[in-house]
């Protein structure tokens, strides 16, 4: 992006608000399909929303690109593991589009432990003039039928219908935190946190392990696996992160099992920041490859770092994200805060990076002017169209006007889900049941 | 989410200042105003009974994890981690110690609420007078029972081996026939605390009853009774069990020694 990301005029239409909050609509996942003509999102009530965006029309040049609800649908119903006496939550965790083939859009959705491939797919004619049943569909009595016609199309409202096509179930022992569709598009991996599998999209009922890291004794397990991405343009590679701020970078040709990592991203702890809390902050929450396939981003409790897949040691760039929580930890750890997972983005050139944060705030990072900035979503600051004022937090002393203090943050405010549109400076911002699109301003 | 129900007004910011380890202990005003009866003195927390308070804080979360659904296996372990660090170093330094017996079942607000002691004076703290922190679970529970003759677990007979924290916390691979049954007498108990919003902790407390901080007390004073054993170390805290159906609060609670006891896995 080359303008300067302080001073970009953005603009913002407010789609999906509701007037009270349920806990049902609160937004788990958010995702652009792979041309940003689609936006989905899943929630924790199990529902899949998608967002088009509508086409640009010379008549209406204001409106140019808004989005609009396409499709909803209920992709996961809530389950009971009666062998464990346990509830299993039909909250969707990710959404992963596939890319389009046909005129048909296809996704994948996960709660704990099923993914489902969803198709969905319009339809704007219907057939009419069958000669064995009515317009009603009741069946017609054969002797009554004196000619034969040809059934013609006519077209109909347009209907957009979402139908389960695959349902990948059975194969997490543990919750489903991460899936990705690899580059070669006839496979994917879904990640636990234990393990990793793949499988095949035509195969519904085998899936294999790539990934393990369970202890034969469980009393020694000490870490988890966190998120996990497949290489965007290497179908045999793929990362995942870990609860102890590592990241490995797996080869399958080398091996079935990928226990064995090829590569091994670790930054080495700064001493001088050490505390009981060092490891919990340093615990990945998200892991994203970059579109050019080169650097990796992870997110972490405080900071957003960058890291070179050619260089382990350490990160080429680190951000803070929100660093004047690093006194804070202790309330954090006792309210739970401190277990949140935010998400990260790339943008489409990979030259802006963008997190979320409390209080409604997310934060941008231009990665070669090194400005960043945090902007805000809420409807009291921000009116449709209008131009999204930074905001800026202030940490200790005199308050400046407009200036928030750390100690008025809003912590149930948590921006945990965005996405960026892949090619236009598009961004979704879900906060808690509220989706926000901003998008650059049209001049 | 949860609450510990130890301290009736956590004083967020105060524990913050507390927490920053290797630099000079932080002396914190009573703006925050934790207590009436604190308003105003000066308190300087040594950093073992910071630690101890952190000790306190992440067993109870371990402890106590959601009913219904599956407790997030990466928070446990992140917090058993913690545990596991504090206990390390509590070890080399030698103050992980017996400690004195003390009898159950008294229904002290001084034991509960061990977490405000640390915030009193520092004329306490700095004579090294520790608040008897936590020891471990040990084998035999019998001489903690409240032999009020209540209803028992039926699961839980025999005494059974301390079992290591981790594989109680997050071993849901077997199942665990009790674990629903004890999840749902501990939900009817803190029902209140989980349905609060976090920020809702003085409206949270002023609701509690007396049985709560039972709880913590049994919780306390049972390990407090316990015999040590350096690597049992935090073994314990286990998810605890039990069938007890329809008894009040107050009795399941006198239960807990049953209850708490160390979580059978078959």
């Amino acid at each position: 992006m080359e303008e300067d990301v302080e001073t970009r005029k953005i603009s913002s239409s407010f789609l999906r608000d509701h007037s009270y909050a349920t806990e049902a609509d609160i937004i788990s996942t958010v995702e652009f399909n792979h041309t940003g003509e689609l936006l989905a999102t899943g929630d924790k009530g199990g529902r899949v929303v998608i967002f088009q965006r509508e086409q640009e029309s010379k008549h209406q040049p204001h409106r140019r690109g808004e989005y609009n609800v396409y499709s909803t649908f209920q992709s996961h119903e809530p389950e009971f593991d009666y062998l464990k006496s346990l509830e299993i939550e039909e909250k969707i965790n990710k959404i992963r589009w596939l890319p389009q083939q046909n005129a048909a859009y296809f996704l994948l959705s996960t709660n704990d432990k099923t993914v489902k491939l969803w198709k969905v797919s319009e339809r704007d004619k219907r057939p009419e003039g069958y000669n064995l049943k009515d317009e009603d569909g009741r069946l017609r009595d054969p002797s009554m039928i004196t000619m034969l016609r040809v059934p013609v199309l006519r077209p109909m409202d347009l209907m957009v219908e979402a139908t389960p096509r695959r349902v990948f179930a059975n194969a997490h022992t543990y919750h489903i935190n991460s899936i990705s569709v690899n580059s070669d598009y006839e496979t994917y991996m879904s990640a636990d946190d234990l393990r990793i599998n793949l499988w095949n999209f035509e195969i519904t009922n085998q899936s294999f392990n790539i990934v393990d890291i369970k202890p034969a004794n469980m009393e020694e397990l000490t870490e988890v696996i966190t998120a996990a991405e497949f290489h965007p343009h290497h179908c045999n590679t793929f990362v995942y992160s870990s609860s102890k701020g590592t990241i490995r970078l797996c080869d399958m040709r080398t091996s079935a099992l990928c226990d064995r990592h090829a590569k091994f991203f670790e930054e080495p702890e700064d001493p001088s920041n050490r505390s009981f809390f060092s490891e919990i902050i340093s615990s990945i929450s998200d892991v994203k490859f970059s579109h050019s396939g080169r650097y990796i981003m992870t997110r972490d409790y405080l900071t957003v770092k960058v890291w070179d897949l050619n260089m382990e040691n350490r990160p080429i760039e680190t951000y803070q994200v929100h660093d004047y929580l690093r006194s804070k930890l202790c309330s954090l750890y006792e309210n739970d805060c401190i277990f949140d997972k935010f998400e990260c983005v790339w943008n489409g050139s990979d030259s802006v990076i963008m997190t979320g944060s409390y209080n409604n705030f997310f934060r941008m990072f231009d990665r070669n002017t090194k400005r960043d900035v945090t902007l805000e979503a809420s409807r009291e600051n921000s009116k449709p169209r209008a131009i999204l004022k930074p905001r800026k937090v202030c940490v200790g002393g005199k308050r400046r006007k407009d200036e928030i203090s750390v100690d008025s943050l809003d912590f149930s405010k948590k921006i945990l889900h965005t996405a960026w549109h892949p090619s236009e400076n598009i961004i979704a911002v879900a906060a808690t049941n509220n989706l926000y699109i901003f998008q650059d301003k049209v001049n | 989410m949860f609450l510990t129900p130890v301290v009736p007004h956590w004083p967020f910011y105060n524990l913050d200042t507390m927490f920053v380890r290797g630099l000079k202990r932080k002396c914190f005003d009573g703006e925050e105003d934790i207590e009436g009866t604190l308003a105003g003195i000066k308190a300087i927390p040594s950093y073992n009974l910071q630690r101890q308070s952190l000790l306190d804080m992440s067993l109870v979360k371990l402890q106590l994890c959601h009913m219904l659904v599956e407790p997030n296996l990466c928070r446990s372990v992140l917090i058993a981690n913690t545990v596991r660090q504090i206990q390390e170093e509590m070890t080399q330094d030698g103050t992980w110690q017996m400690i004195n017996t003390q009898s159950t079942g008294q229904a002290s607000l001084d034991r509960l609420v061990s977490t405000d002691i640390l915030c009193r004076s520092s004329r306490e703290q700095a004579e090294g007078k520790h608040v008897p922190g936590y020891s471990t679970f040990n084998k035999d529970f019998e001489s903690d029972q409240a032999q009020d003759g209540s209803e028992t677990m039926s699961t839980a007979s025999s005494v059974q081996a301390p079992r290591n924290l981790q594989s109680n916390v997050w071993e849901m691979e077997n199942p665990q026939e009790n674990k629903g049954n004890f999840q749902k007498s501990l939900d009817q108990i803190f029902e209140t605390l989980e349905n609060k919003s976090p920020n809702s902790v003085e409206d949270l407390f002023s609701e509690v009853d007396n049985s709560y901080y039972d709880l913590d007390t049994m919780l306390t004073g049972m390990m407090s009774n316990t015999k040590m054993g350096h690597c049992d170390g935090l073994e314990t805290f286990s998810s605890p069990t039990t069938a007890t159906s329809s008894s009040n609060c107050k009795s399941d609670l006198n239960e807990l020694d049953h209850i708490v006891e160390i979580l059978v896995e078959s």
